[in-house]
């Protein structure tokens, strides 16, 4: 067992663990944005960054990467760190005007927009959090998407930007992502889904016939766990 | 060839039969052929050098050697003439036949090729009584002069591989002891003491371990590394051998940048004779000892330079770096034990374990100890690579080794520490330079390099330049960087075109101070520095760029018009001629005139008028 | 193609680790990297390709687009800023039409910028196909770019 003292509370905690679990496990409240608890984390929103540390050594890190420590001395509201997260949540409202959702956040957290900060007028409301990306590499597999360039021209896209040959429309990146800037669009018959440039043959249950599934992910699933594909082909409701 | 050697006496015998094979007083051409010098001609040079001595059947009676760079920059191309050491300096092929007629036949001296004092024309014969070279402490760069970086007998000439001899024969502890005794710093620009580096990796838990050479040397006007790395390469060979000995690794990196060709070049014929003399691979010397070393090349991104973004890069993927609460020591490249340093930390190496950690300790500051090489650039005299001890003046760089400011301008600001670092102003050119006297007054030791301006220089135009170069090279993984040095930059861009608003600074200054607590790397965390250095210094510019719309140095562009001083003019019509929009026009040898609302600032009248006549306003 | 990037990936033991050497040795030998040419790196290296074309994006060594049969370089360092490179960029701009890292549509010029070549004493230089130009000014790069045969 750690011992360590957060926002003035003495907290028990084992070792391994990461300032965030323990934290949300003591009811602290830290926000994240990049945060899944089936992937690993990222550190790259710095919204979760806390102080640890005290004096001359206070120093701000990421609690969703940063180990427990004996003795450690953690902040989880000082001037800096709200400084921290009212800069990274402005630099995203600048990135990403239109996303309702980011703009919600926002206002839960207190943060106004910067003016100064030239609103982008693209449209594009990612805000490279990286989730789709990392759950289509870890949790899928099949490493559809992935980014491109860097810097400020970083993306998100299907290799070329042109549609992927081994997306299997499991829609996974967009449920992922928390903005909505990954969109899937569903024909009205319901028998075709398309995601990233791609139509998607949906497969229907055949139980109570409704499409469930894209007919390449089933495909897929079949592959990976050497199930046959008849057997996968009932919706969630009808299994 | 040099074929295996198999114990430390037979290493010793070799040496010893090379330097007896060399005698001292044989006529020897020295030319240096490092980049600099080539791109200033010197391999013609070099070829004229070797057609005429073949020409006159001199091959026999005279040595010609082609070195790595002396550092005088400024001064290429250059030779050296043994046994005297005489020194030419800007030597044209023109020169070659009347050198070896008159100076290498005769032992005649040519005036002409000498280098003189800009401020007595004090004429100077011998390589070591050049100013320049004097005041310097050439340690580890002096060798750079006596060596064929292709060949190893050179090396082995000047007692090379010796103490990799003398390291094989202590115990690893005592190694990492001295190395810690000395207090040799990271010369890449973290300035994290080595040994307790070394230490750590050595006792990390996981094999393998790994031993990476960081020579990804991106700070745009230091080149230190890649004369290092180009001109001694055995050198940086025996630091890494030695350092891997110590921690226990017997697998080795070299990642040098992708714009480095010749250093690639020559880092793998190095190796190469390294293995065939038995320095590399199998049983080192016949001390049990096993370790090779393989070459990288980077990518072309100045991120990579940073250690967990190096790693990315060895491991096929881009070049994101990661957070590093857990240290690379331990969990470094493939999450194994890792050590890197920089390429001139490891040069400094051997020279520790020959002459010992305390002598070692004995030249610098309290906390910055050895000697440090510093590539002195910009509007100076002298533009080339310095070595002197940690705690030499700014001054004394500047001034006596550096020749002054270009054309008997004034000095206005020094930038240490690359796009890193800070500007440091006047009052502080008495400053002793060591990496925390650099810290305290906002800039840093870096890799190394001196950036020096003059008053023609904008520090506004200076900031916008740095986070321009920063925010391209961002990675883009983490928003603080990302975004945040992207918002500086329109900020300051704003600032430099006249659409600076009250209360830019202070934005920057809160921008600024939560980018160093936010960002994931040390490209985020330092990105602010060049633009919080200025500020500090040199507020008194942004104050006039947005109050007043001006631009005191003249340089930025939407915030000064050019005219034409009547009085000075003489009507020569160049101006008008190279022109690109027509807007400065006029009569043969009567006054011209520029038309501002046609004028595009390019700046080329300015630049080719030869009576000073145009006026920035 | 296909057969040379085979020869290239065994080269390197098919080791994964060594996807930007591959990837830097295909551009040596093809001149730049086409897709088909990232695809079948993909596939002889068994990379995902969103990962070789994050690779090939990421790292400016990478070129995707053919270049042009003349290339030039200039130096945009500290030393060389400080010197004046950026009046020097705007004129190269202005006489080729191309900015850093394009190429003319007729594929003669391809124009991109450096961050130091280490030759600070002759800033600022101008690169044009290997060979070294120092102490460049406008009028100087005018009249480089003039000898190349582009009409201003």
């Amino acid at each position: 067992m750690v011992n360590l003292t957060i926002d003035n509370k003495k907290i028990q905690a084992e070792e391994g663990q990461t300032l965030l679990e323990v934290a949300r496990q003591n009811g602290i409240g830290i926000p994240t944005l990049c945060h899944h608890e089936s992937l690993e984390p990222s550190g790259s929103c710095r919204l979760c960054s806390v102080e640890v540390g005290e004096g001359s050594r206070a120093k701000v890190v990421t609690s969703c990467l940063y180990p427990v420590a004996e003795g450690l001395v953690v902040k989880t509201g000082s001037e800096r760190v709200m400084n921290v997260r009212r800069m990274v949540i402005q630099l995203l409202l600048a990135r990403a005007p239109e996303s309702e959702q980011l703009a919600k956040m926002a206002e839960g957290m207190g943060i106004r927009p910067e003016p100064r900060f030239k609103a982008s007028e693209d449209g594009n409301k990612c805000i490279l959090c990286r989730l789709c990306v990392r759950t289509c590499e870890k949790i899928v597999g099949v490493s559809a998407i992935g980014f491109s360039s860097r810097g400020p021209q970083k993306d998100v896209c299907t290799p070329f930007h042109e549609p992927s040959t081994v997306c299997i429309g499991c829609g996974a990146c967009s449920y992922a992502c928390p903005t909505g800037q990954i969109e899937m669009h569903v024909s009205p018959a319901g028998d075709v889904r398309t995601i990233w440039g791609r139509d998607f043959k949906m497969a229907a249950c055949k139980v109570c016939g409704r499409y469930f599934a894209p007919e390449d992910q089933l495909q897929y699933i079949s592959g990976r766990t050497g199930v046959p594909v008849e057997e996968l082909m009932a919706c969630s409701s009808c299994r | 060839m040099t074929s295996k050697i198999k114990s430390f006496s037979e290493l010793k015998q070799l040496q010893e039969k090379i330097k007896a094979s060399r005698d001292p007083q044989k006529l020897r051409i020295t030319i240096c052929v490092g980049t600099g010098c080539l791109a200033h001609g010197a391999m013609n040079v070099a070829d004229a050098f070797s057609e005429e001595i073949d020409r006159r059947g001199l091959s026999v009676k005279i040595d010609f050697r082609k070195t790595g760079c002396h550092g005088f920059c400024e001064r290429g191309p250059m030779v050296i003439i043994a046994p005297e050491n005489i020194f030419y300096q800007h030597v044209a092929v023109k020169d070659v036949g009347e050198i070896v007629e008159k100076t290498l036949l005769k032992g005649e001296i040519i005036d002409s090729l000498l280098y003189a004092d800009p401020q007595t024309d004090e004429k100077y014969v011998r390589e070591d009584e050049v100013p320049f070279y004097k005041r310097q402490t050439r340690t580890v760069f002096g060798m750079n002069s006596k060596v064929d970086p292709k060949n190893l007998e050179d090396y082995l000439a000047v007692d090379g591989y010796s103490a990799l001899a003398k390291a094989l024969a202590m115990k690893p502890a005592e190694i990492i002891r001295e190395v810690v005794t000395a207090n040799l710093r990271g010369r890449g620009g973290g300035g994290f003491p080595a040994g307790r580096k070394w230490e750590e990796t050595s006792k990390a838990a996981g094999t393998p371990k790994y031993v990476i050479c960081n020579a990804d040397e991106g700070d745009p006007g230091a080149y230190m590394d890649r004369s290092l790395l180009e001109g001694n390469p055995h050198l940086v060979l025996e630091g890494m051998i030695i350092g891997a000995y110590a921690i226990g690794s017997n697998e080795g990196y070299i990642y040098v940048r992708n714009e480095y060709p010749l250093a690639v070049e020559n880092i793998n014929i190095a190796i190469k004779q390294a293995r065939e003399a038995g320095f590399l691979g199998e049983n080192i010397l016949g001390s049990g000892f096993s370790f090779d070393i393989k070459v990288n090349r980077g990518g072309g991104a100045f991120v990579c330079g940073e250690s967990s973004a190096l790693f990315a890069s060895l491991e096929g993927r881009a070049g994101e770096p990661r957070a590093k609460y857990v240290h690379a020591t331990e969990k470094g490249l493939y999450d194994k034990p890792t050590n890197l340093n920089n390429v001139e930390t490891w040069a400094n190496v051997p020279f520790i374990i020959n002459n010992g950690g305390d002598w070692y300790a004995g030249i610098g500051t309290d906390r910055s100890k050895g000697t440090k090489i510093f590539s002195l650039v910009g509007k100076i005299n002298n533009t080339g690579l310095v070595e002197v001890p940690m705690g030499t003046k700014l001054r004394e760089i500047v001034f006596d080794i550096g020749g002054g400011i270009l054309n008997n301008r004034k000095f206005k600001a020094i930038q240490t520490g690359g796009p890193s670092g800070g500007c440091i102003p006047e009052e502080y050119l008495d400053m002793p330079v060591d990496y925390d006297e650099l810290t305290k007054v906002g800039s840093m030791m870096g890799s190394g390099g001196m950036i020096v301006m003059d008053e023609g220089t904008c520090m506004v135009d200076l900031a916008r330049y740095f986070t321009n170069f920063l925010a391209n090279e961002s990675c883009g993984k983490c928003v603080p960087c990302r975004e945040g040095t992207q918002r500086m930059r329109e900020i300051l861009v704003d600032i430099t075109e006249g659409k600076g608003r009250e209360g830019d600074i202070e934005l920057l200054e809160s921008l600024a101070a939560s980018i160093k607590d936010g960002a994931l790397c040390a490209l985020g965390t330092s990105a602010p520095n060049p633009v919080l250095s200025t500020i500090r210094y040199f507020r008194d510019e942004y104050e006039a760029h947005i109050k007043e719309k001006r631009c005191p140095a003249g340089v930025c562009k939407s915030l000064i018009t050019y005219g034409v001083d009547s009085e000075k003019c003489t009507g020569c019509t160049l101006c008008a001629k190279v022109c690109p929009v027509g807007a400065a026009t006029g009569e043969k040898k009567k006054a011209h005139k520029i038309d501002s609302d046609k004028c595009t600032r390019c700046g080329a009248c300015r630049e080719s008028c030869q009576f000073d006549a145009i006026i920035v306003r | 193609m296909e057969e040379k990037v085979k020869e290239i990936v065994q080269g390197y033991g098919g080791d994964k680790s060594y996807l930007v050497p591959v990837m830097q040795d295909v551009q040596k030998e093809l001149g730049y990297l086409s897709k088909e040419a990232l695809m079948a790196i993909s596939a002889n290296l068994g990379v995902p390709v969103s990962r070789v074309y994050e690779v090939a994006t990421f790292y400016k060594a990478f070129s995707l687009k053919p270049k042009g049969r003349h290339h030039i370089s200039l130096c945009m360092g500290t030393a060389c800023h400080v010197r004046g490179a950026e009046f020097i960029a705007a004129n190269i701009t202005s006489m080729l039409g191309i900015r850093d890292g394009e190429t003319t549509a007729d594929l003669e010029y391809s124009f991109e910028t450096v961050g130091c070549l280490g030759a600070c004493a002759l800033g600022p230089i101008v690169v044009v196909d290997g060979e070294y130009h120092g102490e460049m000014n406008i009028a100087k790069t005018t009249k480089l770019l003039k000898k190349l045969g582009k009409k201003v």
